[in-house]
């Protein structure tokens, strides 16, 4: 009798993961990355407002005119760099390294603020030369793309001064190691964006 | 004594809903990746970030479809470099569940760009002014040249 009612138990999904030890830890991961997903969405949409009305200029400047790819490429390279740094960050906390953690982190955070500082420079620099959003479809569309990345990546970085303390001040405990995931999803994410960013928008917007 | 509780050794991951299994240092492997992993993905990502810059900036391909072609092939294959090696995505992580969801977005992200680009190019197509610019005179009303199905005269 035990016996058949073991075999009804091994049938349901969740001990099926068990013997594969892949069920999800607590859910929050799986859930993070379904938040990511939606959030994928919303780029994706706005990607698509831009490919429709990325080349209505209405007789204002053309991306060729106005977009400095020296500009993007050292953006690019801060972002990218950053990646690797939270990568560091979380090797280090897998070896529960806490001072080595919070070292990368701060690396991290402070390649990412570059990365804001130069983005709002040119954004500043553009609405000073009179191709604000509201001077084309094509300018409306790319300060909707790209500046919704960059408040993303203003988020993340608030998001990581609050780790930095979390982790200061209770160590590596299992919530912040969690927590620490999360925002390495969020921030990898990202830069998977700007990927999509600097080839469509930047790479792309400069050809005749 | 935030050192003390950090690292108390009898302390498992995830203590709060184990299920006793031991199995969690299998599962921080898979999500975190490894040196090895990191670095691998940061020198394919170098390199294909910089073969587009260097496309473009130096003007190498002079077709602009062509090249918009080739800088889209990068982006993608970057896009899968990051995926692998900085997210980890891999067909187990989650029970299988993440890249489900993963193909899914896809699925919708690629059928909301096309979708966007097909129909509106057709409408750009056949709203253009060079058809109302064939019309030897203005028979029709403004708003209706143009139009497909509308007779040339």
């Amino acid at each position: 009798m035990s016996e058949a009612i073991n075999t009804t138990a091994d049938a349901t999904p969740s001990s099926r993961y068990f013997v594969r030890h892949h069920h999800p830890e607590n859910g929050t991961l799986l859930g993070f990355w379904l938040y990511l997903m939606s959030d994928c969405l919303i780029f994706a949409a706005l990607f698509a407002c831009y490919a429709v009305l990325g080349r209505n200029y209405a007789g204002g400047p053309t991306g060729a005119e106005l977009f400095d790819l020296p500009l993007v490429a050292l953006n690019t390279t801060l972002l990218l760099l950053s990646s690797i740094t939270y990568g560091f960050a979380m090797l280090a906390m897998q070896a529960k390294k806490k001072q080595n953690t919070l070292f990368w982190l701060v690396i991290t955070g402070l390649l990412g603020a570059g990365f804001i500082y130069f983005e709002l420079y040119e954004f500043l620099h553009l609405i000073h030369e009179g191709a604000g959003p509201m001077r084309s479809g094509f300018l409306t569309s790319f300060f909707a793309l790209v500046g919704t990345h960059g408040l993303h990546v203003s988020f993340g970085i608030v998001w990581l001064v609050v780790l930095l303390f979390q982790v200061n001040k209770h160590g590596l405990t299992p919530e912040n190691n969690r927590r620490l995931m999360c925002l390495s999803m969020f921030w990898h994410f990202l830069d998977l964006v700007w990927i999509g960013v600097f080839t469509f928008v930047y790479l792309m917007g400069v050809l005749p | 004594m935030s050192r003390g509780h950090q690292e108390h050794p009898a302390r498992p991951m995830g203590h709060h809903d184990d299920h006793g299994h031991g199995h969690h240092d299998h599962d921080d492997h898979a999500a975190h990746g490894s040196m090895k992993d990191y670095v691998t993905g940061f020198v394919l990502a170098v390199i294909l970030t910089v073969i587009p810059f260097w496309l473009v900036m130096n003007g190498v391909i002079k077709d602009s479809g062509t090249l918009g072609l080739v800088l889209l092939a990068f982006g993608a294959v970057q896009m899968v470099v990051h995926i692998v090696y900085f997210l980890h995505m891999n067909s187990k992580s989650e029970g299988g569940w993440n890249m489900l969801a993963l193909i899914f977005t896809v699925v919708i992200v690629l059928i909301m760009l096309v979708g966007s680009l097909w129909v509106m190019y057709h409408m750009n197509h056949n709203m253009m002014p060079h058809l109302m610019d064939a019309m030897p005179n203005e028979t029709m009303p403004q708003s209706m040249q143009g139009m497909p199905g509308m007779p040339a005269k």
